[in-house]
């Protein structure tokens, strides 16, 4: 007797949407409470998101690829086997036991009728007001009554409007503005959604203006306009972001039309949007490793065998940015409007890559940490990175963010701040150099780091300076120390 | 048809309406042997004699008290506020009384009261005021603005024989800047139309008085320069707007820019782009923009004045980045 929807749950405190990567079940199949119902993927996260209750998969709302804020409803569970179309074998409807889950019958008179009472955990009626399932793991529900009954969602966010959802979500996963006139036109011309979103904007950042729009209506009437690409995706899937989302695509036979992943797109994304949003300046230093580098292979086999795991340079190089960091602390800033954040907490990102696109964990609180324990927290995000294994929150709060492109072999890069920070130390390979040193050539171990800085917040001088003291941690580390 | 300053057409347009209409009489400071302090009534007082010509004591409440009472007893005052800005001191006189009276015992109040209005004149905070937004808000007002010496006489005409009270706003920028030709056959422009000074289909500009002319001019330079073509259209009434109009122009174009000399916060371009929205939403391809004066008083020193009053460039800037939303 239970319709109940399912909502895109809040991955994380400061998730604000999803995007629906695959729906495991359709339509009419049977779902088990805790069977996982649908991927999505948010920010850098891809999570399985289980079913809050037993039932039949009725209606999906929202298709996949498309993003949504959190709290729209995606989709609609039936916990009645006889009301779900088409009737499945068995009871269905078996009781949900899971907390959170609210009955959409009038009150507890209608639920305890149909001898399958949904609401266990919630008090029965409307007035319960929102009704959610604990933690992050299980998808939130709510049942109608209890959303009409005044709790809070927010604005324009309500995907099941009748005749609505689609469009409002393709917008939503394009990220573009129409404006009134532009989809008045469209109505009166019947230009559908997905003609829309191929329209070559010229508007402000790539808008479909009047003319657009006009132009193309009148292309379409006279016959002039060449037939649009036979999407390999469904249509509502967003277009990989950035300038070359304008141009019109040449293919030739036997290219392959690859979509992006989520990740993919994301990253994407912050990549352009950090390249917009700072004025990046690189400050490139030299850095004799030859100290590091013995105290590293006289530890190596000794940490191994207590640790489990391998000692890298990573652990010694973010010791060193952490104590240069405590001497030069507003490189562990951001920026927001005309206003500088100095953070307390130094939490260090690191650049992790993994079959499922680069990623970057956080060490929180690295400040506060030992050498053995940053190993430790490098070697732990790692691992949980390559095995996807990470929360919505191990990726969050960074302030400084390390890249090691280095095992690849590169000597120096330039890379790109991770927003809303105001720096990144990009570290090359460590070889072997004959250098000067004491006016005679010796054969030392160098790595180029670079850091790249917000040229809007940092200049040459703090960034060279910065740089400077980590070179110096790292040339002047203690050889006789112990790892603890 | 003779060329005439802006405020030669206006005095022209009183002018014909004493020597057609006998209950019409014109009352305010130093307006008689003085000729009014921007000299709209030069000879007006050796012509009509004191008795149509009078100047009156150092008070706008006597002023327009005076007026509303003549008017009631059947005279056509046509009423003289040295500057817009001392209007505030016959407030309660044009809000309370002209504005009511007529909704209360069904008697007209057909008076004109003039105010020489607006800035770019070094007049400082005191004499440079725009005061229509005060009296916009006003139900039983009707507020004329012309922008040529044509609608200044036909709207002179227009306001003096109206049966309600009617706020004239003068505007001294154009004073004698603004010359043209003006028939010198009687016409009036109707009170409630206003008119397209420039077609064009890229944009929609929205104003009335001294920034007609400067809107104008950005449009001319954004044609030659980006070949985008804006509509200008010239409200001429404020009160009561003409709301056809604006919903042609904004429809035709699907962005509208409002622009006048007033503040920008509660000014009558704020009523007219809410409207904009009401109305016409589904048609609009941009927001509503507006420009108007800063929120601050309005500056002596010219070049802070240029900077708190819109300016041609300012609007050209305006128009341009709309064309291109």
């Amino acid at each position: 007797m239970a319709r109940i929807e399912v909502v895109m749950p809040q991955m994380g405190e400061s998730i604000a949407e999803g995007t629906i990567v695959k729906w495991l079940k359709q339509p009419g199949d049977a779902v088990k409470q805790d069977e996982t119902l649908l991927e999505i993927s948010t920010d850098k996260v891809d999570s399985e998101i289980p079913s809050p209750a037993s039932g039949i998969l009725v209606e999906i709302v929202v298709k996949e690829q498309a993003t949504v804020p959190v709290q729209t409803v995606i989709a609609y569970l039936e916990t009645d086997a006889a009301k779900a179309v088409p009737v499945m074998e068995g009871p269905g409807a078996t009781s949900p036991t899971g907390a959170g889950v609210q009955s959409s019958g009038a009150g507890a008179g209608s639920a305890q009728a149909s001898g399958t009472p949904a609401t266990v955990a919630q008090s029965p009626g409307a007035g319960a007001g929102r009704a959610q399932a604990p933690g992050a793991s299980a998808a939130s529900v709510q049942s109608p009554e209890a959303r009409d009954a005044g709790s809070a969602r927010p604005a324009g966010t309500d995907a099941t409007t009748a005749g609505q959802g689609t469009a409002t979500t393709g917008v939503a996963g394009k990220g573009r503005f129409y404006s009134p006139l532009v989809l008045s036109i469209a109505r009166t011309e019947g230009v559908q959604m997905d003609e829309l979103e191929r329209i070559l904007g010229t508007g402000d950042g790539g808008r479909v203006t009047k003319k657009d729009i006009l132009g193309y209506v009148q292309a379409r009437k006279s016959g002039t306009l060449a037939p649009p690409p036979r999407p390999v995706q469904p249509a509502s899937a967003p277009q990989p972001p950035g300038p070359q989302a304008k141009t019109v695509p040449v293919r030739s036979q036997g290219d392959q039309v690859i979509p992006m992943t989520n990740v993919q797109q994301k990253m994407a994304q912050h990549m352009v949007n950090s390249i917009h949003t700072s004025p990046h300046v690189a400050a490139i230093h030299e850095v004799d490793m030859t100290v590091v580098a013995k105290h590293r292979a006289a530890h190596a086999a000794v940490f191994e065998r207590s640790e489990g795991f391998k000692l890298t340079y990573t652990p010694y190089i973010i010791d060193a940015v952490v104590r240069a960091i405590k001497k030069y602390p507003l490189i562990n800033s951001s920026v927001e409007g005309t206003t500088i954040v100095r953070k307390s907490a130094i939490n260090i990102g690191m650049a992790v890559a993994s079959e499922n696109g680069l990623i970057v964990p956080v060490i929180k609180h690295a400040e506060e940490k030992s050498l053995l324990g940053i190993a430790r927290a490098v070697h732990d995000l790692a691992e949980r990175t390559r095995g996807r294994k990470l929360t919505p929150d191990d990726i969050q709060g960074g302030t400084f963010t390390l890249s090691n492109y280095g095992v690849f072999g590169t000597v120096f890069g330039t890379p790109i701040i991770s927003q809303p920070q105001i720096a990144i130390l990009g570290t090359g390979a460590i070889v072997k150099r004959p250098v000067v040193v004491n006016d005679a050539i010796a054969i030392r171990s160098i790595a180029y780091f670079t850091l790249s800085f917000d040229h809007r917040v940092v200049d040459g001088m703090l960034g060279g300076m910065f740089m400077d003291a980590i070179v110096k941690n790292l040339e002047g580390f203690d050889a006789e120390s112990e790892i603890k | 048809m003779a060329t005439m300053t802006y405020i030669e057409a206006l005095a022209r347009g009183m002018w014909e309406e004493m020597e057609r209409d006998p209950s019409v009489f014109l009352i305010g400071e130093d307006i008689g042997a003085y000729g009014g302090a921007f000299k709209a009534t030069k000879g007006f007082l050796e012509h009509f004699g004191e008795e149509r010509v009078i100047d009156s004591t150092l008070s706008e409440a006597a002023i327009v008290g005076a007026s509303v009472g003549a008017a009631l007893l059947g005279m056509r005052p046509v009423a003289e506020m040295q500057f817009a800005d001392f209007v505030t001191c016959g407030f309660n006189q044009l809000v309370v009384n002209a504005a009511k009276t007529h909704y209360r015992w069904h008697l007209p109040v057909p008076m004109v009261v003039r105010l020489p209005t607006g800035g770019y004149i070094h007049g400082g905070p005191y004499h440079s005021e725009s005061p229509e937004a005060w009296f916009f808000h006003v139900p039983g007002l009707k507020i004329v603005a012309p922008s040529t010496p044509h609608d200044a006489k036909g709207l002179m005409k227009a306001a003096i024989r109206d049966n309600n009270p009617v706020i004239f706003l003068e505007f001294k920028y154009l004073d004698r800047r603004m010359k043209g030709d003006v028939p010198e056959e009687d016409y009036t422009v109707p009170i409630g139309k206003g008119v397209v000074r420039r077609e064009g289909s890229d944009l929609a500009v929205l104003t009335y008085g001294s920034t007609v002319h400067f809107a104008l001019d950005a449009a001319e330079r954004l044609s030659k320069q980006e070949g985008i073509e804006a509509s200008i259209v010239d409200l001429r009434s404020l009160a009561p707007l003409d709301k056809e109009l604006i919903r042609d122009v904004v429809r035709q174009t699907g962005k509208a820019l409002v622009v006048h000399e007033d503040h920008l916060t509660g000014g009558v371009g704020a009523e007219i782009a809410a409207w904009i929205t009401e109305d016409s939403f589904q048609a609009l391809d941009a927001p509503v923009r507006r420009i108007g004066a800063a929120d601050v008083p309005i500056p002596f020193a010219p070049p802070l004045e240029e900077v708190v009053l819109p300016t041609t460039a300012g609007i050209f800037k305006a128009m341009h980045d709309l064309a291109r939303y």
